[in-house]
């Protein structure tokens, strides 16, 4: 693997490691590492450094629900422009363009049912280029971004063994 | 009465580690690092198949040798990996272990007083299944300034008259140790010179870290006739508890070796060989990621000891590191138990490993970079309290 590949993968596992950690654990130099971090930070391939969390566990309100979109695409903009009239609205987390049945799918949190069937009706079916649209809610997430969300495993394995 | 005991089984030392497990299993809160088995679960695909061929009543017992699929994926894994052709009818024998290919290999080939010879420090089973085979273990003492690598020098000192079989452990548990290729080439013009047959516990060659592919002393020219190559699941795919290995040799000794497996063992664990099948198939990508955890956390590993100022050479093998800790003019033994006392945190003495591990400890990288930090934390604390009671005095 290439190191800024090395980098990312790390990093995307736990952003919390700091250029001096990712250096050690990658044999290299703590100050080429920062180097790398920061270009790859202006280039726009490292966009952020989320935590991820269960939701659920944290007893917060809210719901998640899957909008399949479907759209009809606009002349020379395809659907780059109906793509950001939908994902610059705050409650809506990604933004898809997808291959199939339908066009864009759009993840949504919101703090109750009626508070995304709302944003729905009112907000994203209304766009002149929406033909339809069909709401999924997420009812249990059981993994997400690569992590299982139930407790973590004891270790199991005796504590001496040859 | 009659002596219930057989005087070859009883003059046999129980291992150094289950002495030591036996303290810490009394132990709440300790921080081990002195499992030699990966911290990874087995990838789920060879699991899944276990489930689905289980499922499907896949319970029967396999031909002795092993099931014909698994045969015909370790000899075309050894031929991508070494180059090597092996016969899947006849030159291959499914075992339950490593272990017991080790043990099978010795009764196989060794009358009494043929003499085995042993590398040491190395894992602890070769020294009594020699015994238990009626052969005499002769051990060589490696050397830190070596790195631990056997030396033509010591195989040339060691060699006599009735010198059967070399064991050669490489990648070594408990150092770390690798072999390359221009060692293994002097080793084996000795081992031609003298006639001596290769037993090669290769368990560990999934994971080195040089960069370069492991190299088997099979390939060297003239070898393969006179090398019986161990391998097994355990370690590559992190199998432990399905209990499967494998060995590949000439015809002849796989043959007597199948036949004592044949009255001792019957055949591997059924499910453990269909899973084996989807390991070697699919699983490769797995294994490599696997590699990259434990080279991160053998850097980590080092970088630390590097900065509490522990000697170590770099091992480029296996999951394991063997700090020396002559400094605090102690036994293996007498550190070990007293950071497990102070710290709670549990390491292996090195003389378990044989008398050359004498002064140092075997380390264990299959843990979670967390649970290895926590762990380097209390080891530092402990060395800098043995430095300072050193300098008091």
């Amino acid at each position: 693997m290439m190191m800024r590949e090395q980098i990312l993968a790390l990093l995307e596992r736990n952003s919390k490691l700091q250029p001096e950690e990712i250096a050690v654990l990658l044999g290299s130099g703590a100050d080429l590492i920062r180097d790398e971090i920061r270009k790859m930070e202006e280039e726009r391939i490292i966009c952020g450094y989320n935590t991820l969390i269960n939701w659920d566990q944290a007893g917060a309100d809210k719901v998640t629900a899957l909008i399949e979109v479907r759209v009809t695409p606009q002349r020379g903009q395809g659907f780059d422009n109906i793509a950001e009239r939908i994902y610059n609205y705050p409650e809506v987390q990604s933004v898809y363009l997808i291959s199939g049945a339908y066009d864009l799918l759009v993840i949504l949190e919101g703090k109750t049912l009626q508070e995304v069937a709302s944003f729905v009706s009112s907000k994203l079916s209304t766009l002149d280029t929406v033909i339809s649209t069909a709401t999924h809610f997420i009812l249990k997430k059981y993994k997400d971004d690569g992590i299982i969300f139930e407790q973590k495993k004891k270790d199991e394995r005796m504590k001496v063994t040859p | 009465m009659k002596n219930r005991i057989s005087e070859k089984t009883a003059q046999i030392r129980p291992s150094g580690i289950r002495k030591f497990f036996d303290i810490v299993a009394e132990m709440d809160d300790v921080v081990s690092l002195g499992v030699g088995e990966p911290d990874f679960d087995t990838p789920w695909a060879i699991r899944d198949e276990g489930i689905y061929t289980l499922e499907r009543g896949k319970t029967f017992y396999t031909s002795n040798s092993g099931l014909k699929e698994l045969r015909e994926e370790i000899c075309r894994y050894i031929n991508r990996r070494l180059g090597l052709r092996y016969d899947p009818a006849g030159e291959v024998l499914v075992t339950v272990g490593g272990s017991e290919a080790i043990d099978l290999a010795f009764r196989a080939m060794v009358d009494p007083g043929d003499e085995i010879l042993i590398p040491e420090p190395c894992y602890v089973s070769y020294y009594p299944c020699a015994i238990l085979a009626d052969a005499v273990p002769v051990t060589i003492a490696l050397k830190a300034e070596n790195e631990f690598r056997l030396t033509a020098e010591e195989l040339r000192e060691a060699v006599t008259e009735k010198s059967k079989i070399l064991v050669l452990p490489f990648p070594n548990n408990p150092t770390g140790a690798v072999m390359r290729r221009e060692d293994l080439e002097a080793i084996a013009e000795i081992c031609i010179e003298n006639d001596l047959i290769v037993v090669s516990d290769e368990i560990y060659s999934e994971l080195t870290y040089t960069g370069e592919d492991h190299v088997s002393i099979a390939q060297i020219p003239g070898m393969q006739e006179r090398t019986v190559l161990i391998n097994g699941f355990s370690k590559a795919f992190a199998m432990t508890g399905w209990r499967l290995g494998y060995c590949c040799g000439p015809r002849e000794i796989i043959r007597q070796m199948t036949k004592i497996h044949q009255f001792a063992i019957m055949c591997a664990p059924t499910n453990s060989q269909y899973a084996a099948v989807v390991a070697l198939r699919d699983c490769f990508e797995e294994v490599e990621k696997m590699r990259e955890s434990y080279n991160q956390r053998r850097r980590y590993l080092l970088h630390a000891f590097h900065e509490m100022g522990l000697p170590c050479f770099e091992p480029f093998g296996a999951f394991y590191v063997f700090p020396c800790i002559r400094e605090f003019g102690m036994t293996s033994e007498e550190f070990a138990t007293q950071l497990l006392q102070e710290e709670r945190v549990a390491v292996v003495p090195g003389d378990a490993f044989g008398e050359s591990g004498e002064g140092f400890v075997r380390i264990s990288y299959a843990y979670s970079l967390d649970a290895l930090k926590l762990a380097v934390g209390r080891l530092e604390r402990f060395i800098s309290h043995l430095r300072e009671r050193r300098n008091s005095r």
